[in-house]
């Protein structure tokens, strides 16, 4: 049986398949939609979730090799919807379709919580394993650097 | 600034307050309002746009204004900027209105949601929606104060006397409004610009929180109680079928409950589902896992002789031939026969496959009377109706939720992923949920045709050019519909190939024999990407052939300023040229603006050029130059792209903005490593890893677009960005580093230098 800390409550995920990714727990077992599928081999960054506070792709990630560990998914990101990069994204107007902005997000939370005055290529490394294929990275760039300022 | 003109006169408007037009969308007593419209194009009309309603609004009581968004929503902001244009036309706040997405109905117009339409299409059509509800509206109050209604105006949601100051808020109206008759199309006043709040200026789109907190409903996310999840093996060829399978593993695999063989699909493939074997389960990693336990013999049929390395020699020589005549002005055989020198190029792209972020997806319940599906759709009208040809059901009883759209670009217009599921849920008697894979989607596409084209130029003992030979092949969106089709549609001719707007005396446009062997279907921007190509890179070749500056040079082949004439084969995106023109005045601007702001001629150190190409599509024109650094051992980054863009009036402009930055990568993505290839039949793509799109690091690193200001018909925004930017990246690597890239992607090429 297998145990994770998920957004702050402690889950026991008996009658799942241990082999599962931890995409599809948190999709299909615990209903947890906002991190998404986009590619299910390492290639797209749409899953990306915090493993013990680290931006990790959580489709290629069964869960019999996280037991014990401590999860944050975009629903458990802030209290109340207020990360700065939330209000980032909103006032930057980063998001087009929207779909791989939860792991972009995910993804520049993780590098801000490491470096609160990224470069651009700090930026373009931290963000190397997110594709967004309605092309907003030159908003997410500008977003991360208007964050980071707001959180200095 | 002059506004754009209401042409042709609305009709039609009515008020179905107490109709129940739409359901259960909007509470009981609300002021509902329908507006019909006539089209400005018969030329263009599809049967669903035919004079039928394609608007509603309602006001409750409490005075929340629900607007209905008819359109899909897959990135472009389409579901915030037509409703904003009704809120701004009614004088209603945007903080208390209410967006509700449509199911697929005709009462709404035509949903299709495609070809860069939603803007030019409903503009007029949600203005006429908003002016007609507030001028119920400032008669019910001028009746209550005994007033002209003249008189009255709106503002903040609330009804307004100026002379008396005085206000009545529009909740307090609606009971009297319900009572009036719809004004006269003539008694219909429409804002100015100086007027309005929201119309080129913008609002923030309407999903932004939903979509940074997670809680935004994506097709894939949608969910009903006791939902199967399905995950489908189709067959690897086109047409092919199963001929033999052993499913004893896969059953064995926890969570699996069933294998169900569907029929393959048989051409013509149209919107039809593939086929295969669909492994259904209680979660989605127990059909995975059951797929790939899946053992299958495959009987591939015809199309197992498609191999592009054959196929795309084939096809260059077929563009070499050309053949059909498309267009043909002047004497161009006497022109090369007189000629002192001839310059000649050809061109290759490859297949491309859309990969919106999210795969196609489909969940659907079936019951012997109704059917219900929630997809990402961007043609909710045609899913109805092929449920109800697929069930026997009337369209009433076939309903078709929108959900958002994790990116679209033409994918998603197509509904064989909604068939799937709502068949499986039929034959399991219960929700069924098909969620492809990447490689299901990389290896089951609608492709981007590939494509050759041969261009050659004839120039005379002065070097002007005196004619222009064009020819294009490529496999049609026809063959999916029509396996018989050998060449490409008036529209796509049409799309920066018949229409090219160089002023020389004899011009001949051809077009080469083509077949289908993968289903074949429009991308962002269709045949746009590579005409504009073919011809934004032979007028830069033919520059350097001349001695001339590539910018200079393009300015002088337009010839002086006049609307293009063009013959009957030309469709202008479905729009009149008179309405429309091909403004090359207009067209000559956005070059200038692009070459002045990118600072064009500039000096830049060795590995570092800049390519400038511009294309008209869709009723906007869009001039790009792009800068790029080649390293000495031929690494290639994008520092930065200027794009000038004439769309008529920008609506949004904040989203035309994001439309343009999204072109920009779209566009980089076709440059640099976008390839799709058959063998024996079979896509050898699969996933992100050997279909490559741009990465932050990859993409343009600085995007910056220049909006023309404009009063002019709003054009097409979502499509036109794309076309001109795979041509300008490509004539700067030209500039710096001397290689002609005549062969895309990028990828296939050796860009070092010394
Ligand atoms: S879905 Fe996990 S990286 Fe693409
Ligand atoms: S916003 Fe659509 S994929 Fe990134």
């Amino acid at each position: 049986m297998v145990t994770l800390r998920i957004n702050g409550d402690e889950m026991s995920l008996d009658d799942v398949d241990p082999t599962t990714p931890l995409l599809w727990v948190l999709r299909d077992h615990l209903g947890l939609t906002g991190t998404k599928f986009g590619c299910g081999m390492g290639q797209c960054g749409s899953c990306t979730i915090h493993l013990d506070g680290r931006a990790t792709r959580c489709c290629v990630l069964p869960i019999r090799d996280i037991d014990g560990m401590s999860v944050t998914t975009i629903e458990g990101l802030s209290e109340d919807d207020d990360h700065p990069l939330q209000e980032a994204w909103v006032e930057a107007g980063v998001p087009q379709c929207g779909y791989c902005q939860v792991g972009q997000l995910m993804s520049a939370a993780a590098l801000l919580a490491d470096n609160d005055e990224p470069s651009d290529d700090d930026i373009d490394r931290a963000m190397s394993g997110n594709l967004c294929r309605c092309g907003t990275y030159t908003r997410i760039r500008s977003a991360i650097h208007a964050a980071a300022r707001a959180m200095r | 600034m002059t506004t754009t003109s209401i042409d042709p006169a609305p009709q039609g408007v009515m008020n179905v307050s107490r109709r129940g037009f739409l359901g259960g969308l909007v509470g009981a007593g609300s002021f509902v309002l329908g507006a019909s419209w006539p089209l400005a194009s018969a030329r263009a009309a599809s049967v669903n746009e035919a004079f039928a309603p394609n608007v509603f609004l309602a006001i409750a009581p409490s005075g929340v204004v629900t607007i209905i968004a008819h359109r899909s929503e897959m990135g472009t902001g389409i579901r915030t900027s037509l409703p904003m244009v009704v809120a701004d036309e009614l004088g209603a706040l945007w903080e208390r209105v209410t967006i509700e997405q449509a199911p697929g109905d005709r009462s709404f117009g035509s949903q299709n949601t495609d070809g860069s339409r939603s803007i030019r299409r409903f503009y007029d059509v949600m203005r006429v929606a908003g002016a007609s509800a507030r001028n119920m509206l400032e008669r019910a109050a001028a009746a209550r104060w005994n007033v002209a209604h003249t008189e009255c105006t709106t503002r903040g949601h609330e009804v307004v006397h100026e002379s008396t100051n005085r206000t009545l808020p529009f909740g307090d109206l609606v009971a009297d409004a319900i009572a009036l008759d719809p004004p006269a199309a003539e008694d219909l006043r429409y804002r100015t610009r100086s007027e309005l709040n929201y119309v080129g200026k913008g609002v923030p789109i309407t999903d932004g929180q939903d979509i940074v907190t997670g809680r935004a409903t994506f097709g894939i996310d949608a969910t009903l109680p006791g939902m199967k999840y399905a995950s489908i093996e189709r067959p690897p060829v086109l047409g092919g079928t199963v001929r033999a399978y052993d499913a004893t593993a896969t059953l064995a695999v926890p969570g699996v409950e069933r294998v169900i063989e569907l029929s393959s699909s048989t051409a013509p493939h149209a919107f039809k589902p593939l086929g295969g074997l669909a492994v259904i389960g209680t979660s989605t990693w127990a059909t995975l896992r059951g797929r790939q336990a899946l053992e299958v013999e495959w009987d591939d049929g015809a199309n197992a002789s498609y191999s592009s390395e054959t196929y795309d020699a084939a096809l260059l020589a077929s563009a070499q031939a050309g053949g059909r005549v498309v267009r043909d002005e002047g004497d161009v055989d006497a022109a090369f026969a007189d000629a002192t020198r001839t310059v000649e190029a050809n061109y290759e792209l490859p297949l491309l496959s859309h990969a919106p972020m999210e795969p196609p997806c489909a969940l659907a319940r079936v019951t012997d009377d109704l059917c219900e599906v929630w997809a990402p759709t961007q043609n909710p009208q045609t899913a109805q109706d092929m449920l109800a040809g697929e069930f026997g059901l009337s369209r009433d009883q076939v309903v078709v939720h929108v959900t958002l759209l994790g990116g679209g670009f033409g994918r998603k217009s197509k509904a064989d992923f909604v068939v799937e599921a709502a068949r499986l849920a039929r034959e399991v008697g219960a929700p069924v949920k098909v969620t492809w894979t990447r490689e299901d989607d990389v290896r089951h596409d609608y492709y981007h045709a590939v494509s050759a084209l041969s261009m050659k130029a004839a120039l005379n003992g002065d070097d002007d050019v005196t004619a222009l030979r064009m020819s294009t092949a490529f496999p049609s969106i026809s063959t999916t519909f029509d396996p018989t089709a050998r060449h490409g549609s008036d529209g796509e001719l049409g799309q920066g190939f018949s229409d090219v707007p160089f002023a020389v005396p004899n011009i001949r446009v051809e077009n080469g024999e083509a077949r289908g062997h993968v289903r074949i279907g429009w991308l962002r921007s269709v045949a746009n990407i590579y005409h504009a190509f073919g011809v934004s890179t032979f007028v830069d070749e033919l520059a350097a052939a001349r001695g001339r500056d590539p910018f200079e040079h393009w300015l002088s082949m337009l010839g002086t300023d006049r609307d293009l004439a063009l013959g009957d084969f030309y469709s202008n995106y479905g729009e009149p040229l008179e309405r429309y023109p091909y403004d090359i005045k207009r067209l000559r601007a956005v070059g200038q603006l692009a070459a002045d702001r990118a600072e064009w001629g500039r000096d830049l150190p060795r590995g570092r050029g800049l390519g400038f190409a511009a294309h008209r599509s869709f009723l906007a024109s869009v001039a790009v130059v792009a800068e790029v650094d080649v390293t000495q051992d031929g690494q290639l980054t994008i520092p930065r792209i200027d794009m000038a863009v004439d769309c008529g009036l920008a609506v949004h402009p904040d989203r035309v903005r994001s439309q343009m930055e999204g072109a920009a990568v779209f566009g980089a993505g076709v440059a640099l490593a976008g390839e799709i290839t058959a063998k024996d039949g079979r896509i050898e793509q699969s996933n992100f890893h050997d279909y490559k799109i741009p990465r932050i690091y990859e993409a343009p690193q600085d995007v910056r677009v220049h909006l023309v200001e404009s009063g002019e018909l709003p054009g097409g925004v979502g499509e036109p960005g794309v076309p001109p930017i795979a041509p300008a990246i490509c004539n700067a690597v030209f500039a710096a580093t001397g290689k002609r890239i005549r062969r895309l992607p990028l990828a296939r090429h050796d860009l070092s230098w010394s």
